[in-house]
């Protein structure tokens, strides 16, 4: 713990995670080119774009999994930027859900949930137990409690590492293409629980090509084209693109 | 001429063959356990990314991979008594059986855990786990799940090799199989006997890694898949 690094008191209405003009490479590869935008409480924020657009790499930039080369980001009034910041402490207000779900195939459902909340936040077992009860009724996994992931259909085993995620009580979700390994059925059912959180006032920020998805839950879209944010605005955006990249992209997206 | 084969003179030591495979198991539980410490903490230390611990664990593991076990045996052997230190046969045979299967050990854990998927590892991660967190719920135990078989192997050709240790006269089972058959001049059939005896005692080895398999790895013992 840095504890001479004090997050300043962040103001009501400034927004859970910003990217002010962030710059990343990849070697000579320049993955994001002055990326900026920024999330309010509450609010569901959609990256779209082509492989390779940057859309993964910021989301991964937001939870520290790479470190930027320029530019300033804040999640939850913390500069993710400064070399000092204390990862440890980010990463609990911050839960991350990746395409190949990551359970951990050696512990069950439950073990899977109560690890991080018993070893990290120090939750008395019992008590882990019971969010890790809680959380799978909200993904509608309660009965899959005992199992073992590879016991899972793969939309099971999304739900219950969102449910995993939800264990820590994150201030802010980052998903990055959670559905891409599915089939269309089991896509569907991943969605569902990410609406429902979002119903919920989840402050989210999803990375995803479901196209007719985006355009029902974001507040905001984000469209990025060669490392740069092209166009962003509301839903609508995704029905009247006003730039031939974005219009080609959601043609061919549908 | 004809075989004739005599063994009753061999199973009236049956006390003393017991005694030496006894001491044989109790040199290989000690060699298993340290070894197995050593082992992950040499896997660790390969994985550090930290240069010099990495060549450091890398020199001993050539070291003992590329020289006799008998040598080391004896190098620790002379070693120890240069320096003036006095120890028991048994506790000279213990630390060479140690450090050697530390080293095969150190290997085969720094396969089990390289193959830990990244993506388990960056799971960990975004749940805010510190990094011994990590190794200790998401690269040990699954990392050794994976090299089990591998590790009973070792441990089991260790036990074997522990009979190497009847040359600086640890009283183990060989030892007494050679002592025996001098005061018995029935060569053969005492080196049939200590044959069989081996046999049993990998056999009761590899039930007894069994058996702790089903405690380390629930979930195996809970969907019947085998190690």
């Amino acid at each position: 713990m840095n504890a001479h690094v004090i997050p300043p008191a962040a103001p009501p209405n400034a927004p859970v995670v910003a990217l002010r003009d962030v710059h990343k490479s990849f070697g000579a590869l320049k993955v994001l080119d002055g990326v900026s935008f920024a999330v309010g409480r509450g609010e569901v924020i959609v990256l779209i774009g082509r492989s390779g657009s940057g859309k993964s790499t910021a989301l991964r930039c937001i939870d520290r999994f790479e470190t930027i080369d320029g530019g300033e980001i804040e999640v939850c009034g913390r500069r993710v930027d400064d070399a000092r910041l204390d990862v440890r402490a980010l990463r609990q207000d911050v839960g991350i859900v990746f395409q190949s779900y990551n359970l951990f195939p050696h512990l069950t459902i439950e073990e899977n949930i109560t690890l991080a909340p018993h070893a990290v936040k120090k939750v008395p077992k019992a008590e882990a137990r019971a969010l890790a009860a809680k959380v799978l009724a909200q993904v509608g996994l309660e009965e899959k409690l005992h199992a073992y992931p590879e016991q899972l259909s793969g939309g099971q085993q999304q739900r219950a590492a969102i449910a995993r995620s939800l264990a820590m009580q994150p201030k802010v979700m980052l998903f990055d293409e959670v559905t891409s390994a599915l089939d269309p059925e089991l896509t569907g059912e991943v969605l569902k629980v990410i609406e429902a959180l979002a119903a919920d006032g989840m402050t989210m920020v999803l990375v995803t090509h479901e196209m007719s998805f985006a355009r029902g839950i974001a507040d905001q879209v984000v469209f990025m084209h060669k490392g740069k944010v092209h166009e962003a605005g509301p839903a609508g955006i995704l029905s009247s693109p006003s730039t031939p990249e974005l219009a080609q992209f959601v043609g061919t997206g549908l | 001429m004809g075989l004739v084969l005599d063994f009753s003179v061999v199973l009236d030591r049956w006390q003393a063959l017991l005694d030496g495979a006894t001491l044989t198991l109790q040199l290989a539980f000690i060699a298993v356990v340290c070894g197995a410490a050593i082992g992950v903490f040499g896997a660790i230390g390969r994985r550090s990314g930290n240069a010099l611990v990495e060549r450091l664990w890398g020199a001993y593991v050539e070291a003992i991979r590329n020289t006799p076990l008998l040598v080391q045996i004896f190098l620790v052997y002379f070693g120890l008594s240069s320096l003036g230190l006095q120890f028991s046969a048994f506790t000279v045979a213990a630390v060479a059986l140690t450090i050697n299967v530390g080293a095969y050990t150190t290997e085969i854990m720094r396969a089990g855990f390289d193959s830990i998927h990244k993506g388990q590892i960056e799971a960990a991660e975004g749940l805010g786990l510190s990094k011994a967190q990590i190794y200790w719920h998401v690269i040990i135990w699954p990392g050794i799940e994976r090299v089990y078989p591998a590790l009973t192997s070792q441990f089991v050709l260790l036990m074997l090799a522990s009979s190497v240790t009847s040359q600086i006269s640890a009283e183990e089972l060989t030892a007494v199989a050679n002592y025996i058959q001098s005061e018995t001049y029935r060569s053969f059939e005492t080196y049939i006997v200590v044959a069989l005896i081996y046999v049993a005692l990998s056999f009761i080895m590899r039930f007894g890694f069994w058996l702790l398999g089903l405690a380390l790895f629930p979930r195996r013992r809970r969907l019947g898949t085998p190690l």
